[in-house]
């Protein structure tokens, strides 16, 4: 029994940009927790050559980073075994959302930390809110800029908090014309491209929604009814289409928002190009904790029509038919289909805004 | 003006506040603290001896002692900018203004800048969500207004489990202090989204994306309207977004339709949607057009009720999967299956 370790805490300190202070906050409490007495080391730190956030990590133990030898290139990774058998209370670990090179054995740092977290270590990181897997097609839309470097929401939503940390746009622009955020000439395209005031509030407003759900959903007693009292189950139906991880992100953010049951289905017999895409897709689902299915049926409307009955669906996600020539818009697209053999459910057809 | 809102006392507002102040005199601007909380950690207190102080007035009347910015001083002392803290406090009577929050509006009249700091209790427009959660109203209150005219509002946050954990323990528990931080946090957003809204219109850049979800239920006089409202109301409430409910003007419309369609209509009055009629030739290219002039970003429609489709007998609904581009489009069962 006194062999079985208790998990370490997760708290996440979430911006909404580069800049807003969320590693300086982290780090302050952190000294809080070592002058009262807790065993706190850094195991990851990216010092950006800001000043006022180096000086918050003097004292501080830290662990030696791992040196990567990739493309001829040296990278320094996180040490997440020596973190491990070092075996503080207290992890520090910064950038949350970031990819590891090639060759550092787990592929996301997010991984790294649920391995300390497992060895009953706490952990203290940050990450910014553009880094949310659901909310990567809302940004795109806003400022314009693909986030490449996601982590899933339920990653974040299993922590045990989740602390937003927040500056006016109009101060982190003070910030980084005063060249406290990055050199010079970075800031001054940073200014330009992704930092514009509009870019900043949009991204803040985000944040903050994001964040009040969160707080939402810890003030719901756990295992709960659904509001309904009728449990909601969605189907997202896959294709090969790029348009496909839009609409994977848009169902299951649905779905965790209604407390809903998530599934996807792709109908087989895709043209073999199309193959690979599917797969790519299917993964991406899996990533996300969806259920993923696959059935047969040269009738590919029939076929989800029925899965979607067998698995007592209440909502069907799908993709908007692509524009098609005047003419063959005189035989029913494969969602014109669907919504006619199932009218008896709830169907969304899904947006590919921008 | 410049406004911390924090959810619960003891988040750290005072603190955040007035090292901002401590920042901004380091880097030579002129600071000023008006109000102190009687209350002030070791911490506050040591960024306090680091700026000028002009001390509130102590006020007697009826037995409550009363704390009242010096506002003559103030005035002729004239900084550019004063940290106000309890924001809520009132006045006793007698004082030139009620409530707290109208002093500051006068020293901004004057040119002083303020920064303050308040507790989502302590806004009037919430006061039936507080009373929700916390089973009690708070004594005094500032308006929304006054926050959303602020220049800046910046949010303080804590997780409520540090809250329970300080000294000067709270009377409220964790899944109260959640909800009043999803209120904060909510109320905050509001306010930054119409920054963001008054920002894209003062700069003339037409917005087709919004950052809020919009949900728009099409209603007719056959719409199955229940679950169509109140699942648009469960998502628009999820989400923290806007519920709009439409219907398109149709003349020859048989007594019998009228009595229906007024019947959904109130429903969905009832259940707050903002209620809009449309006007033009076309159903669909009058749902397009509000859609977007709207921002909408969900409409929900009944499933068509017509058996056949093709070119010639395009039912509305096929028009609108092809058509529509911007908005997610969510069709309804006719009637409830379960």
């Amino acid at each position: 029994m006194s062999q079985e370790r208790r998990k370490g805490r997760l708290k996440i300190y979430l911006g909404y940009a580069a800049g807003v202070g969320k590693t300086y906050r982290m780090l302050e409490e952190a000294q809080e927790m070592r002058a009262a007495g807790a065993d706190i080391v850094i195991a990851y730190f990216e010092p950006h050559g800001r000043r006022d956030t180096i000086a918050k990590t003097e004292g501080f133990e830290v662990v030696p980073r791992r040196l990567l030898s990739y493309n001829n290139t040296q990278f320094e990774e996180m040490d997440t075994d020596a973190v491990i058998r070092r075996k503080p209370a207290v992890a520090v670990v910064d950038e949350f959302a970031h990819t590891n090179v090639p060759g550092s054995g787990r592929l996301k740092r997010w991984e790294d930390v649920r391995a300390i977290l497992e060895a009953g270590i706490d952990v203290l990181t940050t990450m910014n809110v553009q880094h949310l897997e659901s909310l990567n097609d809302q940004v795109w839309h806003v400022t314009g800029v693909r986030v490449r470097e996601t982590v899933p929401d339920w990653v974040v939503d299993e922590a045990d908090e989740v602390i937003f940390v927040d500056l006016t746009p109009r101060a982190l622009r003070n910030r980084i014309e005063r060249g406290v955020v990055y050199a010079p000439e970075k800031a001054r395209r940073a200014m330009e491209n992704f930092f514009t005031e509009t870019n900043l509030t949009a991204l803040r407003e985000i944040a903050m929604r994001h964040a009040a759900h969160e707080a939402e959903d810890r003030a719901r007693p756990a295992g709960g009814a659904s509001v309904t009292g009728r449990h909601e189950r969605i189907l997202i139906c896959l294709t090969g289409s790029p348009s496909s991880a839009i609409l994977i992100r848009r169902g299951k953010r649905l779905a965790d928002y209604l407390q809903a049951d998530c599934l996807a289905v792709h109908v087989g017999g895709a043209a073999p190009g199309e193959r690979e895409a599917v797969e790519r897709h299917m993964n991406f689902a899996r990533t996300l904790r969806i259920d993923t299915h696959v059935v047969e049926g040269r009738d590919v409307a029939a076929a989800i029509a029925g899965f979607a009955r067998s698995q007592r669906i209440t909502q069907i996600f799908m993709g908007r038919p692509k524009p098609r020539p005047f003419l063959l818009r005189m035989r029913e697209s494969v969602v014109q289909q669907v919504v006619r053999q199932a009218k008896d459910k709830q169907i969304t057809i899904v947006a590919q805004r921008g | 003006m410049k406004v911390f809102l924090g959810y619960a006392p003891r988040v750290g507002k005072s603190l955040r506040m007035f090292d901002e102040g401590r920042r901004r005199k380091e880097r030579g601007e002129d600071v000023v603290v008006a109000a102190v909380q009687s209350d002030a950690t070791p911490d506050i207190q040591a960024v306090l001896s680091q700026i000028e102080n002009i001390p509130t007035l102590a006020e007697r009347y009826a037995g409550h002692e009363y704390q009242v910015l010096d506002l003559a001083t103030l005035f002729r002392r004239h900084p550019e900018y004063c940290l106000i803290d309890g924001l809520a406090n009132s006045n006793p009577p007698g004082s030139r203004n009620p409530e707290r929050w109208q002093d500051v509006e006068n020293l901004l009249g004057r040119g002083i800048g303020v920064i303050t700091a308040v507790n989502v209790q302590h806004i009037a427009e919430r006061q039936e969500e507080v009373q929700r959660i916390t089973g009690r109203r708070a004594s005094h209150s500032v308006p929304e207004a006054f926050l959303i005219e602020a220049d800046d509002i910046e949010v303080v946050d804590a997780p409520p489990e540090a809250l329970l954990g300080r000294d000067g323990h709270t009377a409220l528990d964790e899944r109260q202090l959640a909800e009043l931080r999803e209120l904060a946090l909510v109320l905050a957003a509001n306010v930054v989204d119409r920054q963001l809204q008054s920002y894209l219109s003062s700069h003339g850049i037409a917005a087709t994306w919004g950052v809020q979800e919009r949900i728009l239920v099409c209603l007719t006089p056959r719409s199955n309207a229940a679950p169509m409202l109140q699942s648009g109301r469960r998502n628009a409430r999820r989400f923290h977004g806007a519920l709009l409910a439409a219907y398109f003007e149709q003349e020859n419309l048989s007594a019998a339709d009228r009595i229906k369609l007024d019947a959904n209509l109130a429903l969905a009055r009832e259940l707050g949607a903002d209620v809009h009629s449309l006007k033009g030739v076309d159903f669909v290219d009058s749902i397009l057009t509000f859609a977007s002039q709207q921002h909408i970003t969900q409409v929900f429609l009944g499933h068509s009720q017509r058996d056949t489709s093709g070119l010639l007998r395009r039912s509305p609904v096929d028009r609108l999967i092809e058509e529509a581009a911007d908005f997610d489009l969510r069709l309804f069962p006719h009637a409830e299956v379960e």
